[in-house]
């Protein structure tokens, strides 16, 4: 284990307001909750043994860490301590799939059309439960037919006026929504920047969160060797909140990486909406920005606490004539990556999204907006509600779509 | 006056005591124990927890190497469930001697003490927090035992074979006919009133404590010089492995893990009273910086619990002074016919924990020469009723537990994971029990909070469950707490500042303890 990590738990006073504020002991008594499992059961755990099968049960969602006024490292305590559980009692194969976008991807985009037509099909997806566990009601993306990379083979990028930015979009945004990809490229374009977009993996947050950390780090280390590369000290946009956050501070806190590139690419990784409100923080982002009536609920995704950097979809937005932001409040959607996937706990993160799921159902929204992929194909399947990345509205209000 | 008869009385409920009733018990004397606190309350209780593998004696004390080897291997069999199999270190520190390492390893061939020198890296891939500039490691068989575990697992035994336990129980006089004792009265500080007590033999194993037991006989001069040593327990294991400088016996040499933490031991100072131990700064700072010898950061990390316990150093200038075979073994055993013509009682003291085992068979055997019984010692070969499933005990062993039983059975105290029906079945059994009595049971309100959550809460079952009214209860709470606060104060800095405010918020500031209703209960 990470010893910064571990050595958090010192801090703990035992004074609860994580277990008050854990979305998913909250819904099922099956989670011993991040106190007991983190600052309380380490104590109790020695390298090489591992007795606490509970631990599992914790979706990673990080607002432990978040909310807990002593500082200790809880959620990273338990990602850890769940990862020598995994590596003790064996990854299912399930969990190896699930944690591998770029395959599941890469073997699903030349057969787009047959791949969701399966994932579509209810007798597929009762085998999928029976054989692989992966709930047959779970939010699984449907491929894009063209993937943002082949997308980006055919078109001329416009003339840099103000610079150059690498562009790291993850695998979402490549194999499955491809859309935010694009949009996220053409608002920058639109804004005068060249965007580089070097050729990049997954960057092992699946990998981590199911406890392969080994892989998780070959990927990282890929990763940002790749997004350095495309420039070193050049400024890099995330469009997606868990895997920005994955460079900025878990390769680090939870992988354990001492890696001097990664060091650097984490310092210049920004969220694509904490980098245009710094642009207009510094009077740099043109407000030539269409009216869109709408009212709009947003959910700040869990991961987007871990930047530490409030809520800038949100103040974006209000640039937008006509809009009006409904925040959801709600702690967490309950997907949590690949938790809510998972057949054993699918109904833990419906019930952690419930309030979220009411909240946007009672307003009858034409859409939703949510900065992290994994929440929005969850607040789709389970409302019916289009759920988009707040950079769909920039992209509307700048006249691009 | 209450009474009783027996074949044996032992004084003294630590390890010595157990043993040495155990051993009687065992050989089928109908013996009692009396101690006149709870079980393991003095100097048992009060050690850093290692079960010696005799590598800190290979040099100056060989013969008590030798014992301490064959009694652990002895120990991990007979009471499992008090042992932990840590495996041990010694390790050559900068701070330490580069020559005594050689002395070391030779010294340990020749004691028949098991060691197997390690590369460095090894050393430090078992042990990452280990201070990376040692230059020798030698892998020794060091253990840590639970002493309270210990001595109940002697008492269960015993039990087995008749004997009976009076805890609370005041030794106020050794009853002399002539030249032989022949019993005791003592105070019973629980339920009131006097004990008389008629026995053929009295052996008196009392420790720290035994030359005042000794003067009641009518033997004086059995000099016990208590030795302080001051002890901290750190919030978590820094080390999974007991860890030794590899230099000549000091202070603060060593780390110890055991149950959840891990304790930095100790300094040795002579003082006059051991009813009187305090636990000054200057040696908890001693020991805070002799830790961060062998593991860097040791002072940063959070110190729990800062106690001291009182050796027993034995001084005889009449009879011990000469008796080497006792002497070498760091015991002391004074047949009191041969050195002051009583009959029919003994004194065994001093020693240590490891070796309690060997003091008893040692006192219990010369009970049997002067009775005149031809009855072999069997301890060592048979295994503690407490420990029949012969598995060592390990750290994770709790967690284990509660993942079977925390949805049905709450938890009381959460940092030792100590669940709600723990507390009852005891409280229930014993009433009378202080909340420190389950303490040394149970491990409640050993933990970070050090009580601040638990003791309220095992209050409130106590008085729930009609084993105390509302101002017995409160006076049990006031007593925990202040007995905590003794180990406390002085270990005040960093994130243990945090916890103990914290707690004096909860209990100064909502629940006003101070000003509860009082029962005026007979304090301890």
């Amino acid at each position: 284990m990470n010893d910064e990590m571990r050595a958090s738990l010192d801090h703990c006073v035992k004074c609860t307001v994580c277990e008050a504020h854990c979305p998913v002991a909250a819904v099922t008594p099956l989670f011993p909750g991040p106190k007991y499992v983190g600052p309380q059961g380490e104590r109790f755990r020695e390298s090489g043994t591992s007795v606490d099968i509970s631990l599992d049960y914790c979706s990673g969602c990080g607002i432990c860490t978040h909310v807990c006024p002593q500082d200790v490292k809880i959620a990273e305590i338990n990602a850890q301590a769940r990862h020598e559980m995994k590596s003790r009692k064996g990854i299912s194969v399930r969990d190896r799939l699930i944690s591998r976008p770029m395959v599941t991807g890469r073997l699903s985009a030349p057969v787009a059309p047959i791949a969701n037509a399966v994932l579509r099909n209810g007798l597929a997806r009762r085998a999928l439960s029976a054989t692989l566990r992966i709930h047959r009601k779970a939010p699984l993306p449907a491929s894009a037919r063209m993937t943002l990379r082949r997308w980006l083979r055919g078109r001329t990028q416009a003339p840099a006026k103000r610079g150059t930015i690498v562009y790291f979009h993850g695998c979402a945004a490549n194999f499955y929504e491809v859309e935010t990809g694009r949009m996220t490229i053409e608002v920058l374009e639109h804004l005068g920047y060249r965007v580089l977009t070097p050729k990049q993996g997954c960057c092992g947050l699946p990998l981590q969160s199911n406890g392969l950390f080994d892989d998780a780090r070959q990927h990282v280390h890929s990763l940002v060797s790749a997004l350095d590369g495309a420039g070193h000290g050049l400024p890099i946009v995330a469009s997606s909140t868990s895997c920005g956050l994955m460079l900025k501070r878990e390769a680090h806190e939870i992988l354990g990486m001492e890696d001097a590139t990664l060091a650097s690419v984490g310092a210049r990784t920004f969220d694509i909406c904490e980098f245009l409100l710094d642009l207009h923080d510094h009077g740099e982002l043109p407000l030539d920005l269409a009216p869109i009536e709408m009212t709009i609920p947003y959910h700040a995704p869990c991961q987007l606490r871990g930047h530490g950097i409030g809520t800038p979809a949100v103040e974006l937005m209000k640039l937008i004539p006509g809009v009006t932001v409904v925040e959801s409040n709600a702690a967490c959607c309950g997907v949590a990556g690949t938790y809510g996937l998972k057949r054993e706990k699918y109904d833990i993160a419906m019930a952690v999204g419930a309030p979220l799921f009411n909240m946007v159902r009672d307003m009858h929204p034409p859409l939703a907006v949510c900065d992290s992929e994994t929440c929005r194909w969850q607040i789709a399947t389970a409302t019916g509600v289009e759920t988009v990345h707040p950079i769909a509205l920039i992209h509307r209000a700048y006249g691009l779509s | 006056m209450k009474s009783l008869e027996t074949d044996v009385i032992v004084i003294g409920g630590g390890a010595t005591g157990s043993g040495v009733l155990r051993d009687a018990a065992m050989r089928g004397y109908r013996a009692i124990l009396v101690e006149r606190v709870d079980l393991g309350q003095g100097t048992t209780g009060r050690f850093h927890g290692l079960l010696h593998s005799g590598g800190r004696y290979v040099v100056t004390d060989p013969r008590s190497a030798t014992e301490c080897a064959q009694e652990t291997a002895i120990l991990s069999k007979i009471a499992a469930d008090a042992v932990e199999q840590t495996g041990g270190l010694f390790v050559t520190t900068p701070a330490d001697d580069p020559e005594y390492a050689d002395k070391f390893a030779a010294a340990c061939l020749a004691t028949d003490v098991p060691v197997q020198e390690i590369a460095v890296a090894e050393a430090l891939r078992r042990e990452p927090r280990l201070n990376p500039k040692i230059s020798r490691a030698f892998a020794v068989n060091d253990g840590s035992v639970d002493a309270w575990k210990l001595i109940w697992g002697n008492v269960h035994s015993a039990m087995e074979y008749g004997a009976q336990v009076l805890t609370y129980h005041w030794v106020t006089q050794v009853l002399r006919d002539g030249d032989r004792v022949c019993g005791v009265v003592c105070r019973d500080d629980v339920h009131g009133g006097e004990v008389r007590i008629d026995a053929d033999f009295v052996i008196n194993a009392g420790g720290v404590w035994a030359g005042q037991i000794a003067d009641m006989a009518g033997c004086p001069d059995v000099q016990v010089v208590p030795g302080r040593g001051v002890m901290i327990a750190m919030n978590h294991r820094l080390v999974n492995t007991v860890v030794n400088r590899c230099d000549p016996p000091g202070d603060g040499d060593i780390i110890v893990p055991i149950h959840t933490v891990c304790v930095i031991g100790t300094t040795d100072t002579k003082v006059d009273s051991p009813d009187d131990l305090p636990i000054p700064r200057d040696e908890v700072q001693q020991m805070l910086d002799a830790g961060e010898v062998l593991v860097p950061g040791f002072r940063q990390s959070r110190a729990l619990h800062a106690w001291a316990g009182a050796r027993p150093l034995v001084k005889d200038t009449r009879v011990a002074a000469d008796d080497t075979r006792h002497m070498s073994r760091g015991m002391a055993a004074f047949d009191h016919l041969e050195r002051d013509g009583v009959r029919g009682f003994l004194t065994i003291s001093g020693g240590k924990a490891t070796t309690f085992r060997l003091m008893a068979q040692v006192v219990v055997d010369q009970m049997c020469e002067q009775r005149g019984d031809t009855r072999p010692c069997r301890t060592g070969d048979e295994v503690m009723p407490t420990a029949r499933e012969g598995r060592n005990y390990t750290v994770g062993h709790r967690l284990a537990d509660r993942e079977g039983d925390r949805l049905d059975d709450p938890l009381i105290c959460e940092c030792e994971l100590v669940t709600r029906s723990m507390i009852e079945e005891h409280l229930t059994e014993t009433p009378t029990a202080s909340f420190d009595d389950i303490r040394r049971q149970m491990r409640l309100g050993m933990g970070p909070c050090q009580g601040g959550f638990c003791s309220m809460r095992a209050t409130g079952i106590g008085h729930e469950i009609g084993a105390l009214d509302a101002a017995r209860a409160n006076d049990r709470l006031r007593l925990f707490l202040t007995n905590r606060w003794i180990g406390l104060h002085t270990i005040l800095h960093g994130d243990q500042v945090h916890q103990t405010v914290l707690d004096k918020w909860i209990f100064d500031g909502t629940l006003d303890v101070e000003h509860l209703p009082q029962a005026q209960e007979a304090g301890q």
